[in-house]
């Protein structure tokens, strides 16, 4: 048997075109979930399948490609994914923000501001964001079309009745172009201010459901929330180990058994470039030291 | 120190070279052939195939060694590969009722035209562990008998016992769930491809469930049928249907619970199964589910999980449902720091609230 012969980025022109003309619709109808013939990739669903079909369809032979996930260029997810595209098209890869023109991520947005001309590309799980609260697909998506939120708000509602604020830290619902809630990928909620008036164009991709939607650049995006309980973005009150970054968002790594633990930059370009410019966590921080 | 996890290139390429040498097992032993699996394993081919979505024997028994004998994995497989093959067409209907058979079975008639045969099947063995005789006794031969075999629901649509099945209409095509994504209410015709692509023991447990009452069908196997049909293919350049060879399948027709109207006269209703390769369980489950999903263009209420198209149809594939249970293991630092986050001020808010409302608190919790 022969190894097949695959085409440029892996999916079939046919597929691209098909993938290309649900991204399209998407970009015209900012946040719409566009149904969409996702193909059996060779990772498996829920593994970013979707953000793979929508990265092989807009990639070109000069784009440069950064993938990250959790914010990280180097975990083994975003490795592999990476690797998929050198392979399969042959394009250079970059873990530098500002130098890809193509940034694939699952669960974070980079700290650097994105820029016009740089398209983000979101692995999305479960696309819908009424989806814990309404089940069916026919029923959500007379919801969308009829913008009936009330569910959605009700449920913030009876989070704060609850907990005293709303208890939802990552994939919170967002309204694009006051019409369509959406859900922006299980992004922590720190990240969905930079979703708003991004110069960057965003696209979501979801394989296993099947979905394709987009936020065009410079597009308004919400966070939903009450007049009396304003959105707050949210992160770990410190600054990180390595860096001393005291705007980045924290991952919390456990040092020893003893209670020890110490918090880093999610985003590991951002931590390396700022360490390439010298900087340094504020205090010298003790082994095993709450930070 | 912490330095961040690097490295991760580096694990992943070992992973997979430990994981090659593992499914390679103890190296004295013989490399396991794909003709083995093939002519050996052929249960194992079969399923891959169908649920693959994919008629390649060779192909499927690769993938059955690869995925060292993970069904679901070699699934998988095939269907990554199937994924890239250019689509011609779609080949004429089947007529199942001019197979080559090899089995052919009726729960409903003693006796009836083309007789019954049990061919290589499991019933009425045994279950007794035992080692398989490497040279068994070669298999009873007969003349093949000349009397055709028509369907068994064909005879009963005869006297008019059983709604018609639904007529083809050439002008309208077939859906396809690999092409168009699944939309709700879905058509019978994509549903029934959802079922022959869905696993097996998803099937299997949702057709039991409505054999216990959940969505109950007063099912009878009315004929169960597996052997070679021939495929052929309409070819627009020629003019004519051209032969593409014949493949292997099962196919089960469930004769199901009455419907009827005040101007129509009671009849029973089919539901139906069509497998590749010798999957009877499958085919029959199949069969089932696919009767129970007609609950509403049939008139009844539909309240079990197997009359629930969405439900059934949404998470019946088990590739996707494979990929998305198990991306569970993929990292989730980031959502799971923003939990602790919250977890961390919940608990705090409930450290500093009165003494005095703990007890209420413990009450309502309760």
């Amino acid at each position: 048997m022969n190894a097949p012969a695959y085409n440029f980025a892996y999916l079939d022109e046919q597929t691209k075109r098909m993938i290309r003309r649900a991204i399209l619709k998407a970009i015209a109808i900012p946040g719409y979930q566009v149904p969409f013939a996702s193909r059996e990739m060779p990772m498996p669903y829920g593994w970013g399948t979707g953000g793979v079909q929508v990265t092989a369809a807009i990639l070109g032979p000069h784009d440069v490609l950064k993938v990250i996930d959790q914010g990280a260029d180097d975990t083994t997810n975003a490795v592999s994914i990476r690797k998929f595209f050198a392979k399969t098209a042959g394009i250079r890869t970059t873990t530098a923000t500002c130098d890809a023109t193509v940034i694939q991520t699952r669960h974070r947005i980079p700290e650097t501001r994105l820029s016009e001309g740089q398209i983000i590309v979101y692995q999305v799980p479960i696309p819908e964001p009424l989806r814990f609260l309404e089940p069916r697909e026919t029923e959500t998506r007379r919801m969308h079309a009829l913008s009936d939120y009330g569910l959605m708000h009700l449920k913030l509602y009876e989070d704060i009745a609850r907990h005293g604020h709303i208890a939802t830290t990552y994939a919170y619902p967002v309204s694009v172009d006051a019409h369509y809630v959406m859900d922006p990928s299980p992004i922590p909620k720190f990240d969905n201010p930079k979703m708003d008036d991004c110069p960057a164009l965003q696209l979501f991709g979801a394989g296993r459901e099947k979905r394709i939607y987009a936020v065009p650049p410079y597009t308004r995006v919400v966070s939903l929330d009450f007049e009396d309980h304003p959105f707050k973005p949210e992160r770990h009150d410190g600054s990180c180990a390595l860096c001393g970054a005291a705007d980045s968002f924290l991952d919390e790594v456990i040092t020893d058994d003893h209670g020890g633990r110490m918090f880093v930059c999610s985003d590991t370009d951002y931590c390396e470039q700022r360490r390439r410019r010298g900087e340094g966590p504020p205090t010298p921080v003790a082994e095993g030291s709450e930070a | 120190m912490y330095v961040a996890v690097k490295g991760g290139e580096c694990a992943i390429e070992n992973a997979h070279r430990l994981l090659a040498h593992e499914r390679r097992g103890d190296r004295s032993i013989p490399d396991i052939t794909v003709q083995q699996i093939t002519e050996q394993l052929a249960h194992a081919v079969d399923r891959v195939m169908a649920e693959g979505s994919l008629y390649d024997r060779e192909l499927a028994a690769l993938a059955v060694k690869q995925a060292r004998g993970d069904l679901i994995e070699a699934i998988f497989l095939l269907r990554a590969f199937r994924a890239t093959l250019p689509r011609f067409g779609a080949t004429e209907p089947v007529d199942t009722a001019a197979m080559q058979v090899r089995r052919r079975i009726s729960a409903t008639f003693k006796d009836l035209p083309g007789g019954q045969l049990l061919g290589p099947t499991f019933d009425y063995t045994h279950r007794l562990l035992e080692t398989p005789s490497a040279d068994p006794p070669p298999p009873a031969t007969a003349a093949p008998s000349p009397e055709p075999m028509p369907r068994v629901t064909d005879l009963l649509l005869a006297d008019g016992l059983i709604e018609p099945a639904p007529p083809g209409d050439p002008e309208t095509p077939v859906g396809d769930l690999t092409r168009e994504p699944l939309t709700f209410p879905a058509d019978r015709d994509v549903r029934l491809q959802n079922l022959a692509r869905g696993d097996e023991g998803f099937l299997l447990a949702l057709g039991y469930s409505t054999q216990r009452g959940y969505g109950r069908t007063h099912p009878f196997a009315g004929e169960i049928r597996m052997g070679e049909v021939e495929l052929e293919f309409f070819a627009e350049e020629a003019g004519f249907a051209l032969p593409l060879g014949s493949v292997t399948v099962t196919e089960c027709q469930m004769i199901t619970q009455f419907k009827g109207t005040a101007a129509a006269a009671p009849c029973f209703t089919r539901g139906y199964g069509l497998v590749f390769g010798h999957c009877e369980r499958k085919a029959m489950s199949m069969a089932l589910v696919d009767r129970a999903l007609r609950a509403d263009e049939l008139g009844e209420q539909a309240k079990a999980p197997a009359q629930d198209a969405e439900f059934v149809l949404s998470h019946s594939d088990n590739v996707q449902a494979t990929g998305f249970v198990e991306h569970l293991k993929l990292p989730h630092y980031v959502d799971f720091q923003a939990e602790l986050g919250l977890i961390r001020r919940l608990r705090a808010t409930f450290a500093a609230a009165p003494e005095k409302d703990a007890s209420e608190r413990q009450e309502a919790a309760e």
